[in-house]
């Protein structure tokens, strides 16, 4: 493509984006950008269309902008039927009349106060445009990488602090360490994206808006321990993701980022996207390991780790799609500007995803540190229905229900751990006050039952029973004793579960009933019933 | 690639040939099957156990273990509803009901006609949107019942269209 910041080709052609994300195409962008393409021939304007990714501020997408002099002006969110008028306005030339008017994008409030590291070419790039890429400081990381060798690599991802932002938060470099130091003939880097948590989409949004930056992250993993082969294994429920994937692999063999001798080096690494098949289960790391191999994907006992024992037997870096797409930015700029972000033992930036009833919903990249209260009321602005906010999930199907009172604790991970709650992978998902959170409780429980991988009995049984004694709770059935017993069955799954599916699901159910109890008596039956 | 197209052997095969060499071939076989097929026909099952040397046991197994895949034929449209927490807080237990009333189908239904199959999902990633399904490769957020009913209407257009 040749719309490069160069501009060569095509002086006088006015760009205008249109984003090819699935959340701004679920909205109706494809419809606009082939409306926009028609009236632009109509009123003989020179344009050329980019369909980049999203800036995630998904309450206005879909998302026009318009390149003029003195940067890109946005519009939004645009209906098929405002195209016209967009058009009598002169948006081309980024006239500020029209009542969707935004202004120029980077100063839009919900995007300028944001602390962008990992999403900083997000929405602004087109996806597989290696040149846009390469414009906005791509490959350099990679660059560094293959001058430094792997124990500086390592070094440097251990000094940023880096932890795995699936939701375990376990040290990034440390897991690389161990990899590195096993000897082995065949190492592996595999991507965990399996983002199946309600409320996530951030992975969603780096494959789809700068998939280079997780195909660059995983060839400086690839170095960092002597590992010549990755998978991504990606859910089947991202189709998008999955074809601007398999683009942006295909254009990085191309160029030689992939492939053999890369960049000229001597180090090779080849890249795959396997698709998973619909099991929530597989985002655990030894339950996706099973299922590359072409299992079902059971659970497996540790130890051993996967960075000794992984695929095949091998040892295998398992990292999430944003630990990964974060390494390029901490190897071009080092660890000490990653590690000042943050508070705590919570370093850098983490993408909070604001989801549910919300009137801003979208993708918050921000410092360690920063309150929900903050998050809810100065990004969300509310709730989108304009009733009271009762209860927050956080950390997905998983965790915890928060109550007003908590929404002041940081997020941090070892603070939301104080209060029986977890920062997981940042989705915040939110439930105004017509919520039924006995509901919520027994969703938690019927989710486990559905997507339980069966191997272990407090999970697998667990989570039946569990379904019929908050049933039996419902009905006025012995609401205390059957309370207590509920409360002994979650503290068992805690307790004896394999893996987290079975260990946390008490996570959402104890803490609906320990904050809700009100919704647990018979005398309060509300809408939904069982 | 969507249907009710019936049992190819030749089809079959020619995928497992070209993907068997792949380290964990399953899961990509059986995605190629269910990709051109709509599903995975129980008598592909010994043809696959026996290029990969598993059991039938075996590949069932794996069959049976993932929501994604089917073991009969779906409709024209599969319609995915998604059930989890963000389309929850946006009314999609209302949405399921309307939409299973409207289809006349409950989930892993598919319609008499052979145009739709409804199936549950657990997230579509599309969370700020919601609530969300999904038409075969599309994903359509802020549904409404209107929106719902709009967009079958029109897909029962095409269908006819097209006989």
């Amino acid at each position: 493509m040749t719309h490069s910041p160069l501009k060569t080709v095509a002086e006088q052609a006015i760009r205008v984006y249109v984003p090819c994300d699935s959340a701004a195409l679920s909205v109706g962008a494809d419809q606009i950008a082939t409306t926009i393409k028609a009236l632009a021939a109509e009123y003989q304007a020179n344009i050329q269309l980019v369909r980049n990714g999203s800036r995630g501020l998904f309450w206005l997408e879909p998302l026009v902008e318009v390149e003029t002099a003195d940067g890109r002006v946005a519009y939004g969110p645009v209906q098929p039927e405002d195209i016209t008028s967009l058009f009598e306005c002169d948006f081309l030339s980024g006239d500020p009349q029209h009542p969707l008017y935004l202004g120029l994008t980077e100063k839009i409030p919900y995007l300028a106060k944001q602390q962008r590291l990992t999403f900083q070419r997000a929405g602004i790039i087109e996806p597989a445009s290696i040149e846009d890429y390469t414009a906005y400081q791509g490959f350099i990381g990679l660059k560094k990488a293959l001058a430094v060798g792997p124990q500086a690599i390592v070094d440097e991802v251990k000094q940023s602090g880096l932890r795995g932002r699936g939701g375990a938060a376990f040290p990034t470099g440390i897991k690389w360490q161990t990899v590195l130091d096993t000897p082995a003939k065949q190492k592996y880097i595999v991507c965990n994206a399996d983002e199946g948590d309600s409320g996530s989409f951030a992975d969603r949004l780096v494959m789809e808006a700068d998939p280079f930056s997780l195909i660059e992250g995983m060839t400086i993993a690839g170095i960092a321990v002597g590992a010549n082969q990755g998978y991504i294994y990606l859910r089947s429920e991202y189709p998008h993701a999955h074809q601007m994937l398999n683009k942006a692999i295909a254009v990085a063999y191309q160029h030689g980022y992939l492939g053999n001798h890369i960049l000229g080096s001597d180090f090779s690494f080849d890249l795959e996207v396997r698709l998973g098949a619909g099991a929530y289960i597989c985002g655990e790391e030894t339950s996706l390991l099973e299922s590359l191999e072409g299992k079902r994907g059971l659970v497996r006992a540790k130890p051993p780790i996967p960075a000794i024992e992984g695929l095949f037997g091998q040892p295998t870096i398992v990292n999430n799609v944003l630990s990964l797409a974060t390494v390029p930015i901490i190897l071009e700029k080092g660890a000490a500007y990653y590690e000042h972000f943050g508070m705590g033992r919570s370093r850098g930036t983490l993408a909070f995803q604001l989801a549910g009833n919300i009137k801003q919903g979208g993708l918050v990249e921000l410092a360690f540190g920063i309150s929900l209260r903050e998050l809810l009321e100065e990004y969300g602005a509310g709730t989108l229905t304009g009733r009271p906010i009762k209860a927050v999930q956080v950390g997905g199907p998983l965790g915890a229900y928060l109550p007003e009172h908590q929404w002041d604790t940081p997020l941090d991970y070892e603070a939301f751990m104080q209060i029986d709650a977890m920062v997981g992978h940042g989705g915040i998902v939110v439930f105004d006050d017509k919520v039924d959170m006995l509901e919520q409780a027994r969703f938690a429980m019927e989710f486990c039952v559905e997507e339980s991988c069966g191997k272990c009995t407090p999970c697998r049984i667990g989570s039946t029973r569990g379904v019929e004694v908050i049933d039996k709770i419902r009905a006025g059935d012995n609401i205390q004793a059957n309370t207590v017993l509920l409360t002994d069955l979650c503290d068992t799954m805690t307790h004896t579960s394999l893996c987290a599916m079975g260990g946390m699901t008490p996570y959402p159910v104890m803490s609906a009933l320990n904050h809700f109890p009100e919704d647990f008596q018979p005398t309060n039956p509300k809408t939904g019933g069982c | 690639m969507q249907g009710n197209s019936s049992w190819d052997r030749q089809l079959v095969e020619k995928s497992i040939d070209s993907l068997q060499d792949k380290p964990g071939a399953l899961l990509p076989i059986l995605h190629s099957i269910q990709d051109q097929l709509g599903y995975i026909p129980s008598d592909a099952v010994p043809l696959i156990a026996d290029k990969l040397n598993l059991s039938r046991a075996d590949v069932h197994g794996v069959i049976s273990f993932y929501h994604h895949f089917r073991s009969k034929p779906c409709g024209e449209y599969v319609i995915q509803v998604c059930r989890a927490e963000a389309c929850q807080a946006m009314g999609s237990r209302q949405l399921e009901q309307t939409i299973k009333q409207t289809l006349g189908i409950d989930y892993h239904q598919t319609t008499l006609d052979g145009s739709f199959t409804l199936e549950p999902v657990y997230c579509l990633g599309n969370c700020a949107c919601s609530p969300s399904i999904r038409v075969n490769d599309d994903i359509h957020g802020r549904m409404t019942t209107s929106k719902f009913n709009q967009l079958v209407d029109k897909m029962q257009t095409v269908a006819v269209e097209v006989q």
